[in-house]
């Protein structure tokens, strides 16, 4: 059989991940300057609101400024936001109108490489909006110590951990209707309660783990914790772990639901 | 170093089925076929509306797993070597999945990376094929706006990116004008004079005649019958046919009055057809016994004839 081996396939140039990390890069690229805008307008518009606008009554929060107790956690929430928005109808549409998943099944692609191509997109998409926020943000004044320069990875790892799962629920599912749920039971109380606006030690007792069972307010804790130069509120490796944690098991769910979606 | 006779790779089939079944549920696709297919050459998979083609092509294609029986792909096993074989399969799907907010050129460049091709080799493959399948001009602008025959030469175009050995083709021209049939064949003639094996599904009898070596009438999940398209003519049809249309009572009360002509007449909703060694021979015996059909016409036998004696029903209604 040796013979008929194509030389091609012997000599690969490009591991099948990078060639679907690739493919979302080419598509990106026709829509990437609305969405590096919006990645820095949102944050502005958020910063005068919430950190000029309601900081004028707030004051004083955990012995800083309240815009510069704010930052992080819209930081944080925008690489959550970013995560689940993104991998909801980017997945499923991929799956049932485009059907490029089906495009790539022909191929020498695998199911671990489909993951891992639109997981590394998603990363990079997190990183640069990160880094845009942080920008404006330092601009704003409001970094409080050179820690905040690590709050992009933070985010980055953040966005793994959302965007695994809700991948992975985006390939299970036949509906797009499903995902007003997620929104509503899901990501909207996430970003209430997780610690973005205001501090958890806030929520009654009964209600705090549902926080602590979010991955964004770990992420939160981290942010904030490295723009104002304090410590997190477990240990930065708890947070750190929990988010990994996250990323694996959303990783693997993602793995076996494309597998058996693409198997039918 | 003396070779033994069974390792010549000519002899080898690139693809091997035996006792193949596909079940969704209780329901069984494909019902236990037996398949080979050698390389060079051109085989179809004829057969109506849910004969299961597209399952066994999907199982070919390493994207479904049989249920039960045996297959190998390329002296591979599916289940086992999937990547490896998909690496040199090339998939035209019934369903184009092509991706809409890409430009030609890129579905071609993107789709060859995914078989690890460099950067240059993509885009000097991507610029031959569309020379190929004639979108050179279309190379820049984007797919959503394309024809449907223009996207179905696209697929084509990109099943060939990794110069594949085996090549499946799920109902290639469905859906298309003649004129986009006809240069689509014209393509595929061209891929299979290079050499290429290629596995087509249709259910178009001309397309099948025009392109198959060889060819199965598959229907419900079962291989009714197999051969060259000549040879299946020859066995299960006349070399002519007389369809005859009555403008004045059911065809099926004429096919009693018409028996005995011919080899066999067959009543449809709209016409009877007479089988016959000699259509003339066969119209002038319809009218010695007085009846006046309101049109005859005499045809050679079909693919379509063919599939009408096996399974009693038309292919495409
Ligand atoms: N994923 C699936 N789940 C359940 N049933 C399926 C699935 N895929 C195919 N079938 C059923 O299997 C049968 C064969 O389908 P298949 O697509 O193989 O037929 P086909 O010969 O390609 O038909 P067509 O000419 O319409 O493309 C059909 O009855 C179809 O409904
Ligand atoms: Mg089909």
């Amino acid at each position: 059989m040796a013979a008929t081996q194509t030389p091609a396939a012997e000599r690969r140039q490009v591991h099948p991940t990078l060639a679907v990390l690739e493919r979302q890069l080419h598509l990106y690229r026709r829509l990437w300057q609305a969405s590096v805008f919006s990645s820095f307008v949102m944050p502005v518009l958020f910063l005068l609101s919430f950190g000029i606008g309601v900081g004028g009554y707030v004051g004083e929060l955990g012995g800083v400024d309240y815009l510069a107790w704010i930052v992080p956690g819209v930081l944080a929430s925008v690489a959550f936001q970013m995560s689940v928005g993104e991998s909801t109808y980017g997945v499923l549409g991929d799956f049932k109108w485009i059907r490029g998943y089906q495009a790539m099944q022909a191929t020498p692609v695998r199911v671990r490489d489909m993951v891992g191509g639109w997981l590394a997109y998603m990363l990079l998409r997190v990183l640069i909006a990160s880094v845009v926020f942080l920008g404006v943000a330092a601009l704003f004044g409001a970094l409080h110590s050179p820690w905040a320069l690590a709050t992009p990875l933070v985010c980055g790892l953040l966005g793994l951990a959302v965007c695994a799962p809700t991948t992975a629920f985006a390939a299970t599912i036949d509906h797009d209707s499903y995902f007003a749920l997620l929104f509503r039971f899901v990501v909207v109380p996430s970003t209430l309660f997780a610690g973005v606006f205001f501090p958890v030690e806030q929520l009654p007792d009964v209600v705090r783990p549902l926080a602590y069972l979010s991955p964004l307010w770990h992420g939160v804790e981290l942010c904030r914790a490295a723009t104002l130069g304090t410590a997190p509120g477990w240990p930065a490796l708890a947070h750190l772990g929990y988010l990994v944690l996250w990323a694996l098991l959303g990783s693997a769910w993602a793995v076996a639901a494309f597998g058996r979606r693409l198997r039918k | 170093m003396p070779t033994p006779l069974s390792a010549s790779p000519a002899a080898e089939p690139l693809i091997r089925a035996r006792g193949l079944v596909k079940r969704f549920g209780d329901f069984t696709a494909v019902d236990g076929i037996d398949v080979e297919v050698a390389p060079g050459e051109a085989f179809g998979f004829l057969g109506p509306n849910g004969a299961g083609k597209s399952s066994t092509m999907r199982m070919i294609g390493c994207v479904s797993s049989p249920t039960a029986g045996e297959l190998s792909i390329l002296g591979m096993d599916p289940v086992r070597d999937g990547a490896r074989i998909r690496a040199r399969l090339g998939v035209c799907p019934q369903q184009d999945n092509l991706d809409v907010d890409l430009t030609v050129r890129e579905n071609l460049t993107t789709y060859a990376r995914y078989f690890g091709l460099s950067r240059r080799e993509a885009r000097r493959r991507a610029d031959e094929l569309l020379e190929f399948v004639q979108l050179a001009d279309r190379a820049d602008s984007k797919v959503e706006p394309l024809s449907g025959g223009m996207k179905r030469r696209l697929t084509i175009a990109r099943a060939m990116v990794n110069e594949p050995d085996l090549v499946l083709l799920d109902e290639p021209t469905t859906g298309l004008d003649p004129q986009a049939r006809h240069l689509l064949w014209e393509r595929l003639f061209r891929l299979k004079q290079r050499g290429a094996t290629l596995v087509l599904t249709t259910h178009y009898m001309d397309e099948a005649e025009q392109l198959c070596d060889r060819l199965v009438v598959m229907d419900g999940g079962r291989i009714a019958a197999e051969g060259s398209p000549r040879s299946l003519i020859e066995t299960y049809s006349s070399p002519e046919v007389v369809e005859a249309r009555f403008g004045d009572a059911e065809p099926a009360e004429y096919a009693e009055k018409l028996a005995g002509i011919g080899d066999r007449v067959e009543a449809l909703p709209d016409r009877v057809l007479v089988y016959a060694a000699d259509g003339d021979a066969a119209v002038a015996a319809i009218h010695a016994r007085g009846l006046a059909p309101s049109t005859t016409l005499v045809r050679r036998s079909s693919l379509e004839d063919v599939f009408l004696h096996l399974t009693g029903r038309t292919l495409v209604d």
